[in-house]
């Protein structure tokens, strides 16, 4: 799914938190979306969730201005996953991916279709062997990989993530991401960390103070300059001894940068 | 640690049909046992024997006082229960998933507050109105003060953009329901009359003596459309599961869906508590004991969680009228000594699972 982004705007009690973000996704790539605390990447991806509205601007996705279709067929198409989600309940794995399928299902048709998308959902998310066991009992990459058979489950064109490697180790991380990358659905996730980032992502888009500083292939953003201003670390980009993708050496936090 | 993570964690539960088909003759049996029970305790083939005849089902010979008994006396009063335990419960099971609070049930919003200071006004300061029996009017007091309690908490609670914030909703129906009991205490208090302190409490703690087919069958109207709307919303109200950003991302419209639930609950809590009185913990118990055996989908939780309901009130009521000879307790007194030790059970259960 093509996704336009056409400068668009957010704000909150008169402090605005996004300002003039436009940037084009490609269908079928992998975007990361970049940035240190509080830059506006979060709020730049419930944007293009559909989750809020603008305050100024508009997102098409295959040309069609997201925040005017109805909320079930947008989520027919675009799925999202939070960064930590969390329930009271006493639900099983199978019960948490069937959610993904609230928006395909009609007000009073029985539960039962789209089984075949389920398994589906749970064999391409690598969860097969979990759909009996309890979400409570979980580990924090089953979860995230429920969450993610969950969204796949909605048969999405667009999958947005919100940090979603965040509480995996680094295992986890590598296998989720990997997991991501080979769905071959156009993802724009949003990232904490640049090396997963010049890992996974086909193009990067950085953002400070709620604008685009940088945005483009990765070796054209990830560069010492950039991480010396967004970030305020001192860092070499080299390449990766095998895959030859670019790949970050940090010395450390630039001197003054951290303080006040 | 392995015995738990095998036997907790299978994820076996009875199909919808089946204990759907199961419940239903529960409390067929528990309609007939508490037809049968009473100040007069009869047999139950003269009860099979009035209800067939009424129903045009058999012509079987009956006494006019059993007729008078099974079929004007105890069967509106039994479906009346039943209707009220059952949208008791449902409120209670949509309110929880809406406001993602387990505490929540059907009084939630300062309705039973409400309806109290409408009914101590009508019992205290004189009923009397023409054209109006003691009955009709304490009950449309009743209504009209849980409707006017809604009103302040929707006032209380809603954000300039038309937000329904569950959190800040619980926090107006508690402050509106504080208001509620500090006018009836006000109102019993300094009214002077001996008599009326006695008949508030027994208002407050709910009862079915004296219900009326006419009220019976409003009661079941209600209570039946109430179940088919909330099971038209069961799939939004699955989509709250892990929260409100999360169901908007599944594509419910999370403030319309809220602003019609809590309505519509309250509205169908205003009709209960009028006519009955403020039945407490078949709201709060009935949706966590279903969930425990039937799991959290509402698709189940929504019929089954009636019928439970109203199996529980059925009994309920029975013990109420024939526990002390001669003298009825008020139901929700039954409830309450069922409802805790339910609860505190539940509770202890997830406290050795968590």
């Amino acid at each position: 799914m093509r996704v336009e982004v056409e400068a668009v705007a957010w704000s909150v009690g008169g402090r605005t938190i996004i300002d003039d973000i436009s940037l084009s996704v490609r269908p079928g790539t992998v975007t990361g979306l970049l940035g240190p605390n509080g830059s506006g990447k979060s709020t730049l991806l419930n944007v293009v969730a559909g989750l809020r509205s603008p305050a100024a601007g508009r997102v098409l996705v295959d040309g069609r201005d997201l925040h005017r279709m109805r909320p079930r067929l947008r989520a027919q198409q675009v799925a999202y996953v939070e960064q930590h989600a969390t329930t009271g309940l006493d639900l099983s794995v199978r019960e948490v991916v069937e959610l993904g399928r609230i928006p395909h299902r009609g007000r009073w048709r029985a539960g039962e279709d789209g089984a075949g998308r389920l398994a589906e959902a749970m064999r391409l998310a690598r969860i097969d062997q979990l759909a009996d066991r309890a979400w409570q009992t979980l580990s924090g990459g089953e979860r995230q990989r429920t969450q993610l058979a969950r969204a796949l489950a909605q048969e999405p064109s667009l999958l947005l993530l919100d940090e979603p490697t965040n509480h995996l180790d680094l295992g986890h991380q590598i296998d989720f991401m990997t997991t991501v990358r080979g769905l071959g659905i156009t993802t724009i996730a949003a990232l904490h960390d640049l090396e997963l980032a010049a890992a996974f992502c086909d193009r990067l888009v950085v953002l400070q103070d709620g604008g685009v500083v940088a945005s483009g292939a990765v070796a054209d953003v990830l560069t010492s300059e950039l991480v010396a201003e967004v970030y305020g670390v001192e860092a070499t980009i080299e390449a990766h001894p095998r895959t030859g993708r670019p790949h970050l050496v940090w010395h450390g936090v630039r001197v003054g940068d951290l303080v006040g | 640690m392995t015995l738990l993570a095998t036997s907790a964690r299978s994820r076996w539960r009875p199909g919808r049909g089946l204990a759907f088909a199961v419940l239903v003759v529960l409390l067929l049996i528990s309609i007939g046992t508490a037809l049968r029970l009473g100040s007069v305790a009869l047999p139950l083939d003269d009860v099979l024997a009035v209800v067939t005849r009424r129903l045009g089902l058999g012509s079987s010979q009956v006494t006019l006082l059993d007729d008078q008994i099974v079929w004007q006396l105890r069967m509106p009063r039994v479906l009346a229960a039943a209707a009220c335990g059952a949208g008791l419960a449902v409120c209670g099971a949509v309110l929880q998933s809406l406001t993602r609070n387990d505490l929540a049930d059907p009084y939630l919003l300062g309705i039973s507050g409400g309806a109290a200071v409408g009914a101590v006004s009508v019992i205290v300061l004189g009923a009397g109105v023409a054209g109006l029996s003691g009955t009709s009017l304490l009950a449309a007091a009743a209504f009209l003060g849980a409707m006017a309690a809604l009103v302040l908490v929707l006032v209380l609670a809603t954000g300039r953009s038309g937000s329904l914030p569950p959190s800040r909703t619980v926090l107006a129906g508690v402050a509106v329901g504080e208001l509620c009991a500090a006018y009836t205490a006000f109102v019993v208090i300094v009214s002077g009359q001996n008599d009326a302190a006695r008949r508030v409490l027994a208002w407050t703690l709910g009862s079915f003596a004296g219900v009326r087919w006419s009220i019976a069958v409003l009661l079941m109207v209600v209570v039946v459309l109430a179940v088919v709307g909330a099971l038209g919303y069961a799939a939004h109200l699955d989509a709250f599961a892990f929260g409100e950003t999360a169901a908007r991302s599944l594509g419910v419209p999370t403030e319309r869906v809220r602003w019609t639930l809590m309505i519509g609950t309250a509205l169908l809590t205003a009709c209960l508590v009028a006519y009955t009185g403020a039945i407490g913990f078949v709201g709060l118990v009935v949706p966590h004991m279903v969930r425990l055996v039937f799991g959290p989908g509402h698709r189940r939780l929504i019929p089954l969680g009636a019928l439970t309901g109203a199996i529980l009130l059925v009994w309920a009521d029975t013990v109420a009228r024939t526990v002390m000879p001669g003298q009825e307790i008020p139901v929700g007194v039954v409830t309450a000594a069922v409802g805790a030790p339910v609860f505190a059970l539940l509770l202890r259960r997830e406290a050795r699972q968590g």
